[in-house]
């Protein structure tokens, strides 16, 4: 369990960066002491109503986040995702948006008991400097089947923290200049 | 289609590879008509840099004609011809916004990127032909090339002027151009250059061009040498000099204004500190040879500034820090932002100003490109550069 650390003692440094994170102190519904907690910022040079809109669409998403079998809507909040996990796993789960404030911050969580169960939040702000957008995601995850799970994922490239950094590089590229690289080498399929 | 490929340390291969087709809307797929091996080829040769997979196509110094264009592309027309910048750049994110295009923060796809940030704190932007790190993306030592984000990079070349008045464009010559501009040259300044490698020698051309009083070259290569004079250098041979002496010696005791280290990893010499970084990377514990670099800390006058063109990957050892700091020295280094300095140095190309010609000394089939490396790299003296051609007749 994380111990509780006072915001003087850890300064103005986001909670992700902090040594021995505290989930539940992330601001995201949901998140247990015991979650795994990633944060990743990126500074976009798009309007934050463009990016937010684009990421809000579920459908969106498989543009930019690799393993995603299917992302499919159920209403307006809630969605059915299932993700290819190592080797030939698949997970599944119903995330639902439990808060959203448009052009600003979406916020979901897993709904019901699930042994998958996550947390996000992303936060789209205006870049005080005049850089754009300033996007900062943040995830906590129950990593499957334990420190095991977690080793297996990171060896298999489904490390939750490489698809997150990854994803967010993705959507950059494709808000920023409308494609995704691809280095496009016949050696990469080997 | 015909490509050069690396297959491992001094082994690069001519091979039958398949064709590059458009991916992306902004892409471009050019007939390559002339294409040029680098010293930073060189150092992938000798398997310095990290992140090369055997199959590999090399180059990325290469010009040509247009051949398709995808639908994004609303600047380049099929038939023109191009040169193309190494360094892949977007043109729409916060660095290519401050024409630090070999800082592109969207070229690297992002599954390439996390080495380069895990090596170097943030992820580097794309190259052609050069190590994963930088992406992977098939280079230009071949018959055709794609070329991503082709409405930013390439630059048209008017009919009637020849490859070899522009094929350095896409390199070395604002990589020399961008290491005088990292001098900060005022008048009255003394500049002393490291190595009369292409580089080395396109940095010479620019600091005169850029108002410098004098350069001072060094080398052991007798025909670099006397290019370096031809330019209008005055140079010295590492060999038989004591280097650091004679430049003090050269400046009245004050010491070079700026220095330019044009020489980077694989820096020659028969000198302690060099034979122990030397055995270092073969017995991988790998750090740079900074050889070259150490002596440049040291010459530098007072106050002076440094610029490092040659490339380093790594960590260096024995790094003179004091003198850096004691000597309130001022370092700029970095790939090159070869977007930034294209239209520039055509300009100056077209008006007569710069001549990048003097420096071929070997023309070759895209077929001879294995010999050619091997030349390059091992006869230095007459082999200043070599320029391939797919399907090139020898008149
Ligand atoms: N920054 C960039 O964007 C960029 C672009 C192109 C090339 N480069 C780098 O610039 C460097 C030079 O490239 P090049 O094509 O001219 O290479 P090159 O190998 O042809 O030339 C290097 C020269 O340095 C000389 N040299 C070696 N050790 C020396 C020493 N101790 N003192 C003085 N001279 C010494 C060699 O004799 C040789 O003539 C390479 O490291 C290359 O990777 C950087
Ligand atoms: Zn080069
Ligand atoms: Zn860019």
């Amino acid at each position: 369990m994380a111990k509780k650390t006072t915001r003087t003692t850890r300064g103005d440094a986001p909670e992700a960066t902090a040594k021995d994170p505290n989930p539940a102190a992330a601001g995201l519904a949901n998140a247990e002491g015991e979650d795994t907690l990633i944060g990743r910022t990126v500074t976009i040079n798009r309007p934050r109503q463009e990016l937010y809109d684009l990421w809000r669409d579920v459908r969106n998403i498989p543009l930019f986040m690799v393993d995603v079998v299917s992302i499919t809507p159920l209403d307006d909040l809630r969605s059915r995702w299932v993700m290819k996990g190592p080797g030939d796993t698949r997970f599944e789960w119903t995330s639902v948006i439990v808060e959203e404030e448009p052009g600003y911050l979406i916020s979901w969580a897993t709904e019901g008991d699930t042994d998958v169960s996550n947390t996000g939040r992303i936060v789209f702000i205006d870049s005080p400097n005049g850089r754009g957008t300033i996007v900062r995601a943040t995830f906590t995850y129950d990593a499957p089947a334990g420190a095991l799970g977690k080793l297996v994922a990171k060896v298999t490239q489904h490390d939750p923290r490489m698809q997150a950094r990854r994803a967010l590089r993705r959507f950059k590229q494709l808000m920023e200049t409308g494609e995704i690289a691809n280095a496009g080498s016949p050696v990469d399929d080997r | 289609m015909r490509a050069l490929t690396w297959q491992g340390k001094h082994d690069v291969r001519v091979e039958t590879v398949p064709d590059p087709r458009i991916i992306n809307p902004r892409d471009a797929i050019i007939r390559i008509t002339s294409t040029a091996i680098c010293g930073s080829d060189l150092h992938l040769y000798d398997d310095v840099i990290p992140g090369m997979k055997s199959g590999d196509v090399l180059g990325h110094e290469f010009m040509g004609e247009v051949v398709e264009v995808g639908p994004g592309n609303q600047k380049l027309k099929v038939g023109e011809r191009v040169v193309v910048p190494f360094v892949i750049a977007c043109g729409q994110c916060f660095f290519c916004g401050k024409q630090q295009f070999a800082a592109c923060d969207n070229s690297n796809p992002a599954e390439k990127a996390d080495a380069s940030e895990l090596a170097y704190g943030y992820p580097m932007a794309a190259a052609f032909g050069y190590s994963h790190l930088t992406g992977g993306y098939p280079g230009g030592q071949a018959e055709y090339a794609r070329v991503p984000f082709s409405d930013i990079g390439p630059i048209v070349i008017p009919d009637g002027v020849d490859d070899d008045k522009v094929l350095f464009l896409s390199d070395i010559l604002p990589t020399g151009w961008m290491a005088a501009v990292n001098c900060d040259i005022e008048s009255g300044d003394t500049v002393a250059v490291w190595g009369c490698g292409p580089v080395g020698l396109f940095a010479i051309q620019s600091a005169l061009v850029l108002g410098a009083h004098r350069v001072i070259a060094i080398d052991h290569h007798p025909h670099r040498l006397e290019l370096a004079k031809s330019l209008g250098a005055e140079v010295i041979n590492f060999e038989e000099t004591r280097v650091n002496e004679a430049l003090a010696e050269l400046t009245g005791g004050i010491g070079p204004d700026a220095c330019i280290d044009a020489v980077g990893m694989e820096s020659h010499g028969l000198s302690p500190d060099n034979l122990l970084d030397h055995i270092k990377v073969k017995t991988f514990m790998a750090t740079d040879r900074v050889h070259a670099l150490r002596q440049v800390i040291m010459a530098t006058r007072k106050g002076g500034r440094i610029s490092i063109p040659g490339v380093y990957g790594g960590v260096a050892d024995k790094f003179p820090i004091g003198a850096l700091m004691e000597k309130g020295l001022t370092l700029k280094t970095g790939q090159t932002h070869v977007q930034k300095f294209s239209q520039q140095l055509l300009d100056l190309i077209l008006d007569g100003k710069l001549d990048t010609t003097f420096l071929i000394s070997h023309r070759l089939d895209l077929e001879e490109a294995a010999e050619g490396y091997k030349n390059f790299k091992e006869k230095q003296n007459e082999f200043t550069k070599v320029v391939l051609k797919p399907k090139f007749t020898r008149h």
